[in-house]
């Protein structure tokens, strides 16, 4: 911490980085003058639906679309034939293994359907009302196969398949193995000779990422040149490859990302329907929309999570831990999208979180099941790491009869010990374990809701307390080029940004970085701010079409202000580097002679010599008083690509009561304490935690993605799907350490994703610390009262949600459906 | 096809209307109020909500001829002239907004919660807007929000950006 006081000390007090800057985006958010996708409307625009599946595995032995071609207002009917040999296949960016199986993604189906909701036909009509009635008339005769649900029968001998021409429902099988990495003991030896040894089956239900704006594609064709303006988070990877699949080449697109409701990783695709809409502008000539309903969205944009992990911890009976074992299954969906395969992968990293392994081991398959295809989901892959780790580490406290903080703090890496190489080979770059513990503790109050937990327990009070610990790190500012390339990630994972410095002094800043919500207008002013001594008001930052930004890799994996916004920074510091040689030659001094602050050149020991970096820009324009041989232009531009990831860190508490007569549960109280680094705006950070902290208790509590018997998602709509009202989540109390992050010029590490990575397990740890007492040792999420209630009365972790029904018997088992029970709900309970 | 008279931020309108088009989308398509947006097709999420006759509404739960000789105010016409509502002041003061797509409607259902109860508690606030779904923020800020514009429209004064600022920031450790 000291780096950072002397820093503080050393520069001028008058400094953005750092201020709780009120936002420059939100002018046109609260005012309704935003320019969402479906805003647009285009003249001669025609509108698309899309007829969609509804069985989970079949093949299509006829499609009749003369019904709806004939209905008022409809332009054109295609189907999966019709595009064949012109829609290539969805993307995927990341073969995790070299013999990954990629079954191959039409944007529409052409002889099979893998999963209820997938494309089969699109309408094209004059209006969107014109082509939703027509959807219905499209008839399509559909040839059932048994639908592959469940992963762990997916892998059992004999199993039904996902895909009739694959072999098997596999499609990779990654290895991370510490004794052959050289990164540690092999683990095999670690559990030979361990004195404990822990088990554990957990389950990460199926999530949604639910942002707030459904989907939206509008194109428009103008002569050989389509652009595209797409809800999206990624639009320079869209760009890139929608050329590469459906042939328009590159330098003929343009792909613009306006307005964008949210995202959390569920807009970093490269979607069906965005091909589809770019396919019909082509063939038809005319501007078209896309968007889609909620129950549509749900549906089929893609769904997150959906592991089941198998973890073995070892130790010592001091609570040294010896050795970390990782199985798991990851569910693919029908497909492979953009970086599903990539998402396990990410967390194979991180299962062993903050402590010291000495072997560690993770192994994983990717499975095919006929759902929605899986992929990105705020944390991906960390999350599902970090519950992992943080619930199996409760588990051996209880084990061993220990305190769960104190078997933490024993393994834990010490502050004096960064950087430090961890056993899966993460250089963890800077961090203080015990002062974010010490400093959440206190915003808990500790002590005194343990004296009300023991209060409870001993007056044998129906509503039991608990309190939940989850300390938690994370690598974030995806990515180093080459580490991405070592893993065969399809792209690299650098930033680019350029400032150009406009005649009158006023600043326009190109980041390649696409904001969806998180501020980066605003952040990035108060970084250029800084470094060129310009009023933050001065400063327009611009983004989100690749003809205004040509470069960039868009936002994801907490990495926009830790890789883009780095290259802002050097990008301006290239700047003033060029203005410098300017201001030389206007000052007659010599560059070594002039000292730069505040956005003003002045000639050191010669007071009144001065020029500020405003004034040059206009002499730069004009170019008439301009040093020899130098262009005149002080604009510039950089490319970040980072050394390291970085490893943001902190300590969630979450104090629970659980009714024990019926099930319920509610937070009592949430404090956490997370270490991001250089914190350049205070209020966005707190507002990125705060955000991240409700969907990570949201999967603990709330959220689940169900599958009937056949493959119908039962949850696809918001009456279903339980995205968190303000009334369903509690206050948090929310602080932070600061320690640079050393492999960036702005010493930060990420904060989008760090409240959902942490909270989960902390609040699913805090709800058994409640009911331990009564036998209960696993809760399966989300913790709803009927399955806290089942764990407490029944044993088990309270089983599969009890809609594992089948629709056609009117979908959830109820009372009145409980006749009609599938072998799967029948399952019901602990499997 | 049926007519409807309806006066929507101040201006009169007269529309035929199919008997089935939702007032959000009589609003979005055919009068250009973009302002208001469609988050679900289930009535939970509330981004659409307006003001029908001086109370909150979904309006994609009000069909256009329902609004036929009414009053409606969309979040383009809250604060006319260009100003602001002390509930979008607030808002952007205690950052109450991330990507913004659930603000007009959250903004809408707050100047309706606050017309029944000028003074509301924390819990009451929350179970105010509990039918606006917010993806982003996780609501402290939007509940923040709510109580800074109760505070303000009482004339009870408003807490002043220098203490924001602080209080924003109290728990930050190690940095100026
Ligand atoms: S769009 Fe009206 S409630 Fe969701
Ligand atoms: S600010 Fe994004 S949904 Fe509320």
């Amino acid at each position: 911490m000291t780096a950072v006081e002397d820093r503080a000390t050393a520069e001028a007090p008058e400094r953005e980085v750092g201020k709780a800057r009120r936002r420059k985006e939100d002018a046109r958010l609260i005012t309704g003058r935003t320019t969402w996708t479906d805003n647009t409307v285009l003249p001669g625009m025609l509108h698309l639906a899309v007829v969609r599946s509804p069985v989970a595995h079949a093949k299509i032995s006829s499609i009749d679309v003369s019904a709806a071609q004939e209905a008022p207002g409809v332009i054109a009917v295609l189907t999966g034939r019709d595009v064949a040999d012109e829609q290539g296949s969805i993307p995927c960016a990341w073969p995790v293994t070299p013999d990954m199986v990629n079954p191959g993604h039409p944007s529409i189906a052409v002889d099979e359907v893998n999963h209820v909701g997938e494309a089969v036909a699109v309408i094209v009509a004059r209006s969107k009302a014109a082509a939703q009635d027509a959807v219905e008339l499209v008839d399509v005769d559909y040839d059932l196969l048994p639908a592959v649900l469940d992963m762990e029968e997916a892998v059992a001998e004999g199993a039904q398949l996902t895909h009739d021409h694959l072999e098997s429902n596999r499609s990779f099988h990654f290895v991370f193995e510490s004794g052959d990495a050289g990164t540690g003991q092999h683990t095999d030896e670690a559990f030979r000779d361990a004195e404990v040894v822990v088990s554990r089956r957990f389950v990460q239900q199926r999530l949604i990422p639910a942002f707030m704006e459904p989907r939206s594609v509008v194109v428009q064709p103008q002569g050989d040149n389509y652009t595209m303006w797409s809800s999206t988070q990624v639009p320079h990877i869209l760009r890139i490859m929608l050329a590469m699949v459906t042939g328009v080449p590159e330098h003929k697109l343009r792909v613009v990302a306006p307005d964008v409701g949210g995202g959390f990783g569920g807009k970093l695709q490269v979607t069906p329907e965005e091909v589809i809409s770019l396919l019909v502008a082509r063939r038809l000539g005319k501007p078209v929309k896309w968007t889609e309903t909620r129950s549509e969205s749900l549906m089929t944009a893609h769904h997150g999570r959906d592991q089941i992990q198998y973890i073995d911890i070892a130790a010592d009976r001091e609570g040294n831990v010896k050795g970390l074992r990782c199985r798991i299954l990851a569910d693919m969906g029908a497909y492979l999208r953009l970086v599903s395969p990539g998402v396990p992968v990410l967390g194979a990293f991180m299962f062993n979180g903050i402590y010291k392994f000495p072997a560690y081991r993770f192994e994983c398959d990717g499975i095919f099941t006929n759902k929605t295809p899986t992929d990105a989901y705020r944390g991906a892959g960390r999350p599902e790491a970090t519950f992992a780790i943080e619930r199996i580490m409760d588990e051996l406290a209880v084990e061993l009869g220990m305190d769960p903080l104190e078997l933490r703090r024993r393994n834990w890496i010490r502050a004096e010990e960064f950087p430090f190489t961890s056993v899966a080979g993460m250089t963890y770059d800077s961090g203080d374990y015990e002062t974010a513990t010490q400093k959440a503790l206190e915003l808990l109050g500790y002590d005194e809701l343990r004296a009300e937990q023991r209060r409870r327990r001993e007056s044998n009070d129906p509503v039991q307390l608990g309190i939940g610990v989850s300390t938690f790190t994370e690598m974030c500012g995806l990515a180093p080029s080459r580490v991405l390339g070592s893993l065969s990630y399809g792209a690299g994972g650098w930033e680019h940004a350029s400032i150009r410095m406009l005649p009158t002094g006023k600043v326009e800043v190109v980041s390649g970085a696409t904001p969806h919500g998180q501020g980066h207008e605003t952040a990035w002013s108060q970084l250029v701010a800084d470094r060129l001594g310009v009023p933050f008001e001065d400063i327009e930052v611009l983004h989100g079409d690749t003809s205004i930004s040509p470069r960039g890799l868009d936002t994801y994996g907490s990495r926009s202000l830790v890789v883009g916004g780095a290259a802002v920074v050097n990008a301006a510091e290239k700047v003033v580097a060029k203005a410098r040689r300017v201001a030389a030659h206007l000052l007659e001094a010599s560059e070594d002679d002039l000292d730069f602050s505040g956005g003003k050149f002045s000639v050191r020991g010669t007071p009144g010599a001065e020029v500020s970096i405003q004034e040059i820009a206009l002499a730069t324009f004009a170019a008439h008083n301009f040093p020899e041989g130098v262009e005149p232009s002080i604009d510039a531009d950089a490319t970040f690509d980072p050394e390291n990831f970085s490893f943001p860190h902190g300590t969630h508490l979450c104090a629970m009561e659980v009714d024990t007569e019926t099930g319920m549960v509610k937070i009592r109280k949430y404090a956490c304490v997370d270490d991001v680094g250089t914190i350049v705006n205070p209020l966005i950070v707190e507002g990125q935690i705060h955000g991240g902290l409700a969907q990570g208790i949201a999967q603990a509590l709330f959220e689940e993605a169900v599958y009937d018997a056949d493959g119908n998602l039962t949850t696809g709509t918001f009456v279903d799907y339980l995205v968190p009202s303000a009334a369903d989540l509690p206050h948090f109390d929310t602080g932070n350490t600061v320690h640079e992050a050393p492999g960036n010029p702005i010493g930060a590490k990420g904060v989008g994703e760090a409240g959902t990575i942490a909270s989960t397990p902390a609040v699913v740890n805090a709800a058994l610390d409640a009911v331990r007492h009564l036998g209960v040792r696993d809760i399966r999420m989300p913790l709803t009262p009927e399955r806290v209630w089942r764990a407490i009365h029944g044993g088990g972790d309270g089983g599969d949600r009890a809609t594992a029904g089948t629709n056609a018997y009117g979908g959830a088992q109820t009372e009145t459906t409980a006749g009609v029970s599938t072998p799967q709900s029948a399952l019901g309970g602990d499997r | 096809m049926t007519q409807i008279n309806v006066r929507v931020d101040g201006v009169t309108y007269t529309d035929d209307v199919e008997p089935r088009t939702l007032l959000v989308h009589y609003l979005r398509e055919q009068l250009g109020k973009v302002g208001t947006v469609i988050g679900c097709d289930t009535s939970n999420c509330g981004a659409c909500t307006v003001h029908l006759d001086g109370a909150a509404v979904k309006s994609c739960t009000v069909l256009a001829v329902q609004a036929d000789g009414g009053e409606v105010t969309t979040i383009e016409g809250l604060a006319p002239n260009g100003g602001l509502h002390p509930v979008q002041k607030a808002f952007h003061e205690m950052h109450g907004l991330q990507c913004g797509y659930c603000t007009p409607g959250m903004i809408m259902a707050s100047v309706d919660l606050l017309k029944e109860n000028p003074d509301p508690s924390d819990t009451e606030v929350r179970e105010g807007i509990e039918g606006n779904l917010c993806r982003c923020t996780g609501y402290q800020n939007i509940v923040r929000a709510v109580q800074q514009a109760a505070g303000e429209m009482r004339g009870a004064g408003s807490v002043s950006p220098a203490e924001v600022d602080t209080a924003a920031a109290p728990h930050v450790v190690g940095q100026a």
